[in-house]
Order: structure tokens, then C-alpha cells, then sequence
């Protein structure tokens, strides 16, 4: 059984390996045969978890050391593999969504001449997001930290002929670094505090750390939880990393890899209950996202930047979750296993759109596309309704639980957290209904494309509307039932701990606000965009609108300050370099050694004379000491 | 007496240039047959060493050989081994053959039967010439001896550099040729001034050593040895002045800032395989005589000085790899990005920790490797088009994808992916600092994020967005070319993975040196379990 883990991170390996080396021939299988791999992966994943199923609620762990990695001086890592009932979770949904999203992309890509290593990266991304999640150490989970990254890139740059995608991939890519800086040096400081950094023993004694310590490796984990799950203050990377394929979308800026920082902290949670002040930045951090990226998807009229807005904002509602320590965690990875249902729906349904129209995104040139494509509608109606947290609908359940838990944390750190919380979910409902109301209401705003052609809706094949519909079901189902009996918490509690918060107001008041924010969203944007027709240029809007659609000027900012400042600097370096260092060295060179003239010698072309005498006086030299010997 | 493998490794080389050498005019496709079969010989005279060597026991070296040379001077021919030096030959040895194949066409004469002059036959000579002398260098244990080599090594490489530049460059300025010989003499000048320094100080410390052991000896082992004894005690400004010599000459050669400013010229001017064989070889020298040398000989100076080097060392992470960021030639790119790595080795050598001191002599081995995949696809994609400048370039990757991939590849490991070698030595290297200087470490982690920067301009920059028109109709890699670079990639990603078969030959050295220096490991504050039983 402990062998199989190894094989769910090597089978989609195997499969990236022989789509991207196999050249050519696999051009027309290479579809079929990276989801093939995927599903194998999802096969083992299914059988480890029918096997952790059939064992005792506090022996559901499985580890297994592969070999033996870094091993130098006091330095041990190891390729080891640890699965518990929350990287199972993840495991299930990553192989889950991956399958059915890979069989979406043999439709979506099927016109696209180098689909073979499209789907050869998202074998690479499978892989990769495996072994994050299964890795039983934080060295090893780096690798697939990184390795994720790097499929991100590939995959956000695929059409890399598009300058805007190929800047999209590069800036995903640094952006994540600096968060891996922080991961970086989080390790770092297990390694000199603890002298290891598995999972086991640091997180088993973390408490024998100081508390300083323990805040100091906390916010390192954050920073890099920021980069990874795209929360401020590294968050501007998500909305241009929509340049990717939709479906990349879908499995990696939506469902999987945007939570790998949610999975970073709750894993850590031993480190982040002992470090109050660390988990204040987390909660902050989250609430701080999750009305960034409501208000950012307010403004969009991409689609999927919207849609990409609203992922910061939900991953923000995990963050903050996982923030209050042992009464969040479950709630955070019960939302984040809810949302990539939903949210996954909803990308591979507005893939399913743009696919219908020409590839426009811009929701202002949608309109009326219900009548053309009825199971879009269906799936992503759905879909949306589960988001906003419609009563029975997945969202519901679980969103309902963080904000919930956000009141529990007490006093008034409480009640603003709470309050953000309901805050965002009408801000959620307010943007949620937009998208609604435009793209598949009201009237056909539809423009003829690049080449003066007019879009034809039609409903995308089954390879893509099969995987919507399972997601579609999942977003309606799961949430409840997760929720009967508390069989998620009790799945979860043994590794991360549980504790009933005590909320100074009560469950039935927290929904009932719940219910009463979400209908006040739903009638604004039923009001602005239902009741009245909607321009197809958007109009100048308001201050707040205006630097919403300009990602809240952070990508400003940056520019200013980060690019602008950082081209001037190796501007200056590179001129330093040239004339100072290099002239002072030779200088001083010259002083020394009245080298500066025969270096202006050397200049008129005296070069070559100049070297031989050099390499003369060598041989005298050695010929010189030759001949000691013999004497 | 046993049999000279060490002297054999060297040796073969030295032979082999000089038959490549006296290979006729007209013949020269065999002329580089034999340079490549010689330095295969050569690999396999590495991989033997490999084999005998036995990583766990006694003594500081092995393989040795050992025969007196100027009496009068007590200079031995001292030869032997540690873990360091046997992998660094081995890396040295598998480089050059790659070395040759990518620069297989680099040397052959413009106008054909234009004169007696045998570029071609010079260009593998110098270049087997070049390996037989760092093998040597790796070898010595004789400091005479080692100087002599480490100095001679600059002729042939001030040859390779001024004689055979860039084809790019010819065809586009006139002034190239200039700026070649400009490259060439100013690796020189550098070098020899280092030199110079450096052998003030051998004769310096020949002189102590004359004067308090009765007779004078450059022997490492037995210089060691009498300082341990108790027989030989340097006074602390000696033991400081003659350091400060030494290293010197091996900053420069490392390089590290500000004594770096030769290489981008040099790397630049030189064709790719000749940059590799400067950057992935022949420095290495350096950083790896740090560690013999400075650290053996002279412990307590070494300390003395360690808080400058480390920040030495910092301002190269950093300074090189902005630079890098700043170039607008991608050979100078490359150049600055190996002074930024070269801070990491010299980083962990002087953190003076196990991991640090492992990381660097790893981080040697596999920045050999990287660079060697990053130039040398580099070198094939200046040579389709004619020019080094970056914005020359753009959507070669449509054209060209699979040089497209390799350069991709070699970029990665770069900027130290995880899964590809580097990260392994780039991630000891900053545990190794941070644990003793947490600051340190902590600002050196800065240099990831620019690695990341000035990879991945470059390579959005020459190989994604609208194909350019002069690039267009560009070809592929040729199977030759391919032959170079994937084995290379292999072996990064071998060497990513599963690292041990080279940590376990490193490590016992690395402790050896610890134990040289006087220090220890710090300890993790939460005390081991294991331990504290």
C-alpha cells in the first residue's frame, strides 16, 4: 500500500515524460494518452483511500521513504511520502478535477497544433501538485512547491507566440519566487531550530521553540502562501495569468494549485497555534484578500479575470479560516475542496462560452446565450448559485462555517473579521450575479470578431460538457454532504485538531445575515445589469471602479516602484560596473604595477608582442627552475 | 610503487596536445578525432580514480604519488586526491569532450588553404593542453608545484580566447578583433597579477617554513602537520599577509567581486565553448584552491577573514546577478550570472559549516554542468544568427523548438529549479550561511528571485513572442548538437534527484577540512531527541 504513493506522483510523471520527449508521433494520441496517465493517478488515489477508509479513524496514515536524498553532515532529506487524511483530500480532489479536466482539454485543445505538450505540462503539473501534497518533509513539498511554478509557467505562456502571455508566465513565475523566498528561509530556520525539517519531528515539538521563532517560521510560511495562493501583497500575478488556456484555468488558478498555501498553513498549524501574533497576519492577510479580490471581480468585464477574482477572494476566505487556528482549519480545507468544485464548473464553463464565441471574453459582447447553450447555462447556473452560498448548495455549507468561525475567534478582532466575511459575501453575490446577468441575459451583445465574423453559440462537445456536469453535481452535492454527521470534520479532525469556537452571536443569526447580504448583492447587480440594457463599452465608472479595473493600481505600484526603480538600479550598476569597479581596479592595477601604460599599448595593438615577451619571461622562468635540478 | 593514475590523468592530455598538434594541415578532421578520443581517455582515467577511490578512509589523501623534484628548494612532485579534487576531475574531464563536440566546427579556417597556420589543430590542442593542466592542479599537493600550474594554465587559455573569438562578432564590427585581444590580455593581466601576489606569498611561506622546520617545504600534508605538531607557528599577521596572498590570486580566479570584471570581456569574446571551458573548468580552480589552500594552510586566518569574504561574496550574489539582469549581450548575461553563483560557492566555503562547505564543493560540480547546457545552447543559437545581442532574437521557439526546450532547461537550472541539480547545492549553501550568519543567508535568498528574473527575460526576450524575420527559416538542433546537450540535461536532472553518489565521495573530505579549521557545526536550539538520550 505505502509503495502506491509513489506511483500516483511518478504515473503523470511518466506520462509528461513521454509526451514531451516522444516527439512528434504522439501529435494525434497525445490527448488520449495524458489523460489516460491522469486517470491512473486518480485510479491509485482511489484505492489508497479505500484502504485509509478501511482502517481506524486515528490510524489513517500511511508513510513511506523512497531513498534517501540530501544526505550531508547533520543535513538529512529524504524522498518520503506521507498520506493522512488531509493530503488524502487533496490527493482525491487534485486527481479528480486533473482527470476530468484533462478530458475537457481533449475537446478544448482539439485544434491546437502542439496539444501534445499541453498536455504533456499538465501531466508535469499533476505530478508536481502530487508530490506537494504528499511529500513528508517541507524540502520535498518545496520541490513540488516549485514544480508547480514551473508548470504554471509553461502552461500560463503556452500560446507563447502572444507577448502578453509570455510576460503573464514570466511574471507568475518571479512574483511566486519571492513568496518562495519566504518558504526558503522558513526551512532554513526548522533546519537551525529544530535541526530537521520533516513534518514529524517539527511539528510534533514545535511548541520546545520559542515563540519568536515559531512567529518569525510562521510569517515565512505566509509570504510564501502569498505567492503561491495569490494573496496581497503578492496577489497581482492571478489576473494575468488568465492569459493562459482556460482549462489551465480551471485546474491550476482555480481548484488546485492557488490552495497549495491554504494546505501550507493548515499542514503547519502545530507551528501557527503557537504563534498568535503569526496567525494575526494570516487573518489579516485573508480578510484583507477577500474583499480585494470581490472588489477587483466587481470591476472586470473579462470573464475569467473576474472569475480570477473572485478565486483571491474565496482562497482569501480559506486563508482566513486556517488563520483562527484549530476552530478553522476544516472549514478551510472543507471550502477549498467546495470551491474547487464550483469554481472549476465555473471556468470550464466560461471556456465553454468564449469556445462558443469566438473566443471573446469580454462578458459586455455576451448576452441571451442561454437559449444557445443550455448546458453551460445549467452547469455554470449552478455553479454560481453554489458560490454565493445558496441555501443546500455546496457554498452554503461551507462558507457559512468560516464566517461563522471568523465571529468565534472573539472580541473584537471577531467581529471585524466576521464582519469582512459577510461583507464579501455580498460582494461575492453582488459580482457573481453580474457575470450571470451578462453573459447568459439579457440581450445579444454580440460583435463580429477580428475577421468581421459574427460568433454562432453552440453547446461545446461532450468531452467538455461531461466534465462540467460532474462538476455541476459536485457543486450542488458536496457541500451537504460533507455536512451530514460532520463526516468531513471527523475525516479531518485527527490531524488538524478541532475546537468549537464560542461565537457571541449564534449560528442561526450568523445564516440569517448570511441570507440577508446575499440578497441584497443579488438585487444591486439585478438592478445595474438585469433591469436596465447594458452598453457594450463599459462606461468611465467611478473612482473606486476605475482603479478596481486596474487591479486596485497594485500592477501600478509594482511598475513604479519595483520595475521602473529596478531598471534604473541595473541601469546605474551596469555603468558602475563599467567605468568605476573596472577602472578602479585597473587603476589601482596601474599605480601598482605601472600596468596603465603598457594596458594603452596593448590597446594600439601592441597586443600580441606585449603577450609573448609575458609568455617569454614564463618559460625563462620555469625553464629556470628545470634547470635548478639538474645543478 | 604503485601505479601513477594520478600523473596518467594528467599526462594523457598533455601528450594528446601535443600529437593533435603535429597533426599535418590538410588533415584536419583527424586531428579533432584524436583530441576527442584522447580527452574520452581521459574521462575514463577520471571514472578510474572514481572507482578506486574510497570515499571513507583514513588519511587526507590518496592515490598519492610523490618524488622529489628541486632539492635545493624542497619542491616535491606531490601528487593526491581528496573527495573534492577526485569529483572536480571527473567533472573536468567530462566537460571537455562536450567542450570539444560543441566547438566542433568553431576552429575550422575561414578560406580554405589560406595558409601553413593549423588553427584547428591548435584550437583541440590548447584545449587538451587546458585540461591537463587543471587535472594537475586538482592533483598537486605540492603548493610549488600547484602555483606553477595554476600560472602556466594562462597560456593556453590566453591563446583560446585572443585566437579563436566569436564568429558572431566578426562578421558584424570590425573592431572585433580589437576588442578580442582586449578580452584576452586583460584575462591575462588579472590572472598573472593574482599570481604574482600569490607567488609572493609561496615564497613567503617557504621562507617560514626554512626558517623554523630547518629546511624549507612546500608539502601541504607536511606544512599541516607541523602546524598541528605544534613545530610550525606562524605569527598572526604572517599567517594574515601570506592568507591574504593566496586568496587573492583565487578571488580573481573565482572571480569574485570587484575583482571580476575579466570574465564578462573574456566570456563574451571567446567562442561559447571556450566561455564554458573558462567559467565551468578552469575556475574552479580557484574556488576549489580556496578550500585546499587558504583554509588548510592557514585555519586561523581564514577565520580572521571570513566576515569580509562573506560579504564579499554577497555583493557578488547580488551585484552579478543584477548585472546579468542589465545586459543586452547574452553571453555577458551568462558571465554575470556565473559571478552571482561563484558568490554562492565562495559563500558556503567561508560559512564554515559542513552543509555550506558540501553545498560549495557541489555547487562547483553542478554549475559546471548547468552553465555548460545555458552556453553552449547559447552558443548554437549565436551562431544561426550571427550576433549576441539579445534583442536580435524573438520567437525562436516556434522555429526552433527543441533548442528552444534545451536552452529552457538550462536556464531552469540556472536560476536552481528544484528537481534539477543546482537546488541541491544552491539550498546547502544557504542553510550552511543562515546557521551561522542568519543575515547572510537570509539576503543571499534574495539571489533566487533575481536568478528568476534574468533567466526568464532572456528567455522571454530571444525565444517567445512574434517570430523575428531574421529568424525565421532558423534550424533546429543538429544531432551533433543534441548529442552535447542532452546527456548534459541528464545528468542535471540525475544529479537533482539523487545527488548521493557525489555527497558521499565530498562529505568525508568536507569534514576533514572542518576538522582542519577548528570548527563545528552549530547546534539547532531544539536539541535532538537522538541526542539527548
Amino acid at each position: 500500500m505505502e509503495n502506491l504513493i509513489g506511483l500516483l506522483v511518478v504515473a503523470p510523471l511518466l506520462g509528461a515524460a513521454v509526451l514531451l520527449c516522444g516527439g512528434r508521433r504522439l501529435d494525434r494520441g497525445g490527448p488520449w494518452i495524458g489523460t489516460l496517465f491522469a486517470a491512473a493517478s486518480l485510479a491509485i488515489a482511489a484505492v489508497l483511500f479505500a484502504g485509509l477508509l478501511g482502517r481506524d479513524a486515528d490510524d489513517r496514515t500511511l508513510d513511506a521513504t523512497a531513498f534517501s536524498w540530501v544526505p550531508v553532515g547533520g543535513f538529512r532529506a529524504d524522498v518520503g511520502f506521507h498520506l493522512d487524511q488531509l493530503s488524502m483530500t487533496f490527493v482525491l480532489l487534485i486527481t479528480g478535477v486533473g482527470t476530468l479536466i484533462h478530458l475537457y482539454s481533449v475537446g478544448y485543445m482539439a485544434h491546437d497544433e502542439r496539444r501534445r505538450r499541453f498536455f504533456g505540462y499538465l501531466n508535469l503539473f499533476l505530478a508536481a501538485m502530487l508530490l506537494l501534497v504528499v511529500a513528508d518533509n517541507y524540502l520535498l513539498l518545496y520541490v513540488g512547491w516549485e514544480g508547480v511554478g514551473l508548470a504554471s509557467y509553461l502552461l500560463i505562456g503556452f500560446w507563447q507566440h502572444k507577448p502578453s502571455a509570455a510576460t503573464a508566465a514570466k511574471k507568475a513565475f518571479i512574483v511566486n519566487r519571492v513568496g518562495d523566498m519566504g518558504l526558503s528561509i522558513a526551512i532554513m530556520l526548522m533546519f537551525t531550530t529544530f535541526g530537521t525539517f520533516a513534518f514529524g519531528p517539527v511539528l510534533e515539538r514545535a511548541t520546545e521553540a520559542g515563540e519568536g521563532k515559531l512567529t518569525a517560521v510562521g510569517l515565512m510560511l505566509l509570504l510564501a502562501a502569498c505567492g503561491k495562493s495569490a494573496q496581497v501583497p503578492l496577489q497581482s500575478w492571478l489576473g494575468d495569468a488568465m492569459e493562459g488556456p482556460t482549462p489551465v484555468s480551471a485546474l491550476i488558478h482555480a481548484a488546485t494549485m492557488v490552495t497549495a498555501g491554504v494546505y501550507l498553513i493548515t499542514r503547519s498549524g502545530a507551528i501557527f497555534n503557537a504563534a498568535p501574533d503569526a496567525q494575526t497576519a494570516v487573518v489579516t492577510v485573508g480578510a484583507v484578500t477577500l474583499l480585494f479580490g470581490a472588489i477587483v471581480g466587481c470591476a472586470k468585464d473579462d470573464i475569467k479575470k473576474a472569475l480570477a477574482g473572485s478565486t483571491m477572494s474565496q482562497i482569501g476566505y480559506m486563508i482566513l479560516a486556517a488563520g483562527l487556528g484549530p476552530i478553522g482549519y476544516v472549514f478551510a480545507i472543507m471550502h477549498l475542496v467546495t470551491h474547487g468544485f464550483f469554481k472549476a464548473g465555473l471556468f470550464l464553463g466560461a471556456g465553454s462560452v468564449m469556445h462558443g464565441m469566438n473566443d471573446e471574453v469580454d462578458m459586455r459582447r455576451y448576452g441571451g446565450l442561454r437559449k444557445y447553450m443550455p448546458v453551460t447555462f445549467v452547469t455554470f447556473g449552478l455553479g454560481y448559485l453554489a458560490i454565493i452560498g445558496f441555501p443546500g448548495l455546496s457554498g452554503f455549507f461551507s462558507k457559512d462555517k468560516i464566517i461563522e468561525a471568523a465571529f468565534a475567534k472573539g472580541g473584537t478582532e471577531g467581529w471585524i473579521l466576521g464582519g469582512a466575511a459577510l461583507l464579501g459575501a455580498a460582494i461575492t453575490a453582488y459580482y457573481m450575479t453580474r457575470v450571470m446577468l451578462l453573459t447568459f441575459f439579457g440581450e445579444k451583445r454580440w460583435q463580429p470578431d477580428e475577421r468581421g465574423e459574427l460568433p454562432h453559440p453552440h453547446e461545446s462537445p461532450r468531452t467538455m460538457t461531461i466534465p462540467m456536469i460532474v462538476l455541476a453535481v459536485g457543486s450542488v452535492f458536496a457541500g451537504g454532504l460533507f455536512s451530514i454527521n460532520d463526516v468531513f470534520l471527523k475525516w479531518l479532525e485527527p490531524v488538524t485538531g478541532h475546537a468549537e469556537g464560542h461565537s457571541p452571536v449564534s449560528a442561526l443569526t450568523v445564516t440569517a445575515a448570511t441570507m440577508v447580504v446575499l440578497v441584497i448583492g443579488v438585487a444591486i447587480a439585478w438592478a445595474q445589469y438585469g433591469r436596465r440594457p447594458v452598453p457594450v463599452t463599459a462606461p468611465r465608472g467611478s473612482l473606486l471602479t476605475r482603479a478596481a479595473r486596474r487591479d486596485l493600481l497594485q500592477d501600478d505600484f509594482n511598475h513604479v516602484v519595483l520595475v521602473r526603480g529596478g531598471e534604473h538600479l541595473t541601469r546605474s550598476l551596469v555603468y558602475v560596473d563599467h567605468s568605476l569597479v573596472d577602472g578602479v581596479v585597473n587603476g589601482t592595477a596601474a599605480s601598482v604595477g605601472g600596468l596603465s601604460g603598457r594596458m594603452r599599448k596593448l590597446q594600439n595593438g601592441y597586443a600580441r608582442s606585449y603577450a609573448v615577451s609575458m609568455f617569454g619571461g614564463a618559460a625563462v622562468l620555469i625553464a629556470a627552475t628545470l634547470l635548478m635540478r639538474a645543478v | 610503487m604503485s601505479f601513477p593514475l594520478l600523473t596518467l590523468t594528467a599526462a594523457v592530455p598533455a601528450v594528446g596536445a601535443v600529437a593533435t598538434a603535429a597533426v599535418p594541415a590538410g588533415r584536419r578532421t583527424a586531428a579533432k578525432w584524436l583530441a576527442l578520443a584522447v580527452s574520452l581517455a581521459t574521462l575514463v582515467l577520471a571514472a578510474v580514480q572514481l572507482v578506486r577511490f574510497d570515499p571513507d578512509a583514513k588519511g587526507p589523501f590518496q592515490l598519492t604519488e610523490s618524488h622529489a623534484w628541486i632539492k635545493d628548494f624542497g619542491v616535491r612532485y606531490e601528487l593526491g586526491v581528496d573527495g573534492i579534487a577526485v569529483v572536480l576531475i571527473a567533472l573536468a574531464a567530462l566537460l571537455i569532450p562536450f567542450i570539444m563536440l560543441a566547438g566542433w566546427h568553431d576552429a575550422d579556417p575561414q578560406e580554405s588553404g589560406s595558409s601553413r597556420w593549423r588553427p584547428t589543430q591548435g584550437f583541440f590542442a590548447l584545449i587538451l593542453m587546458v585540461e591537463a593542466m587543471v587535472v594537475i592542479s586538482f592533483e598537486a599537493t605540492d603548493v610549488f608545484l600547484f602555483y606553477i600550474f595554476f600560472e602556466a594554465m594562462l597560456i593556453p587559455m590566453y591563446f583560446l580566447i585572443g585566437g579563436f573569438g566569436d564568429r558572431a562578432g566578426e562578421r558584424t564590427e570590425g573592431g572585433a578583433a580589437a576588442q578580442r585581444s582586449y578580452a584576452a590580455v586583460k584575462f591575462l593581466l588579472y590572472n598573472l597579477v593574482g599570481g604574482l601576489i600569490m607567488l609572493a606569498a609561496v615564497i613567503g611561506l617557504y621562507a617560514v617554513t626554512a626558517d623554523q622546520l630547518g629546511t624549507g617545504t612546500f608539502s601541504l600534508q607536511e606544512i599541516v602537520q607541523a602546524r598541528a605538531a605544534g613545530k610550525l607557528d606562524l605569527a598572526t599577521t604572517t599567517e594574515r599577509a601570506l592568507f591574504l596572498g593566496f586568496f587573492f590570486a583565487f578571488a580573481v580566479k573565482a572571480p569574485l567581486w570587484p575583482l571580476h570584471t575579466w570574465l564578462p570581456n573574456a566570456m563574451g569574446e571567446a567562442t561559447a565553448p571556450v566561455a564554458v571551458l573558462i567559467t565551468a573548468v578552469v575556475d574552479k580552480v580557484g574556488t576549489f584552491a580556496m578550500l585546499r589552500f587558504c583554509l588548510q594552510l592557514f585555519p586561523e586566518a581564514s577565520k580572521w577573514a571570513t566576515p569580509v569574504i562573506v560579504v564579499l561574496s554577497l555583493i557578488s550574489i547580488l551585484y552579478g546577478a543584477l548585472l546579468a539582469v542589465g545586459q543586452r549581450d547574452i553571453k555577458r548575461l551568462v558571465a554575470y550570472a556565473s559571478i552571482s553563483h561563484f558568490g554562492f560557492i565562495v559563500l558556503g566555503i567561508f560559512a564554515m559549516t559542513s552543509q555550506g562547505q558540501s553545498g560549495a564543493t557541489l555547487y562547483m560540480v553542478n554549475h559546471g554542468i548547468s552553465t555548460a547546457a545555458l552556453m553552449l545552447v547559447a552558443g548554437f543559437l549565436i551562431s544561426r544568427r550571427g550576433s549576441r545581442l539579445i534583442a536580435d532574437y524573438g520567437g525562436v521557439q516556434k522555429v526552433a523548438p527543441v533548442l528552444a526546450g534545451t536552452f529552457l532547461v538550462g536556464g531552469l537550472a540556472t536560476l536552481s529549479l528544484p528537481g534539477l541539480a543546482p537546488f541541491v547545492s544552491e539550498f546547502l549553501v544557504l542553510v550552511g550561511t543562515f546557521s551561522r550568519y542568519p543575515v547572510a543567508g537570509a539576503v543571499a535568498t534574495l539571489g533566487i528571485v533575481l536568478a528568476a528574473l534574468y533567466v526568464l527575460v532572456l528567455y522571454q526576450r530571444t525565444m517567445t513572442g512574434p517570430v523575428k524575420e531574421e529568424v525565421r527559416g532558423m534550424p533546429d538542433l543538429r544531432a551533433r548538437e543534441l548529442a552535447v546537450v542532452a546527456p548534459l540535461i541528464a545528468l542535471l536532472l540525475f544529479l537533482g534527484i539523487y545527488p548521493k553518489p557525489v555527497t558521499q565521495i565530498l562529505d568525508p573530505a568536507v569534514r576533514h577540512t572542518m576538522s582542519q579549521v577548528h570548527k563545528a557545526d552549530p547546534k539547532p536550539d531544539v536539541n535532538d531527541v537522538e541526542a539527548a538520550k
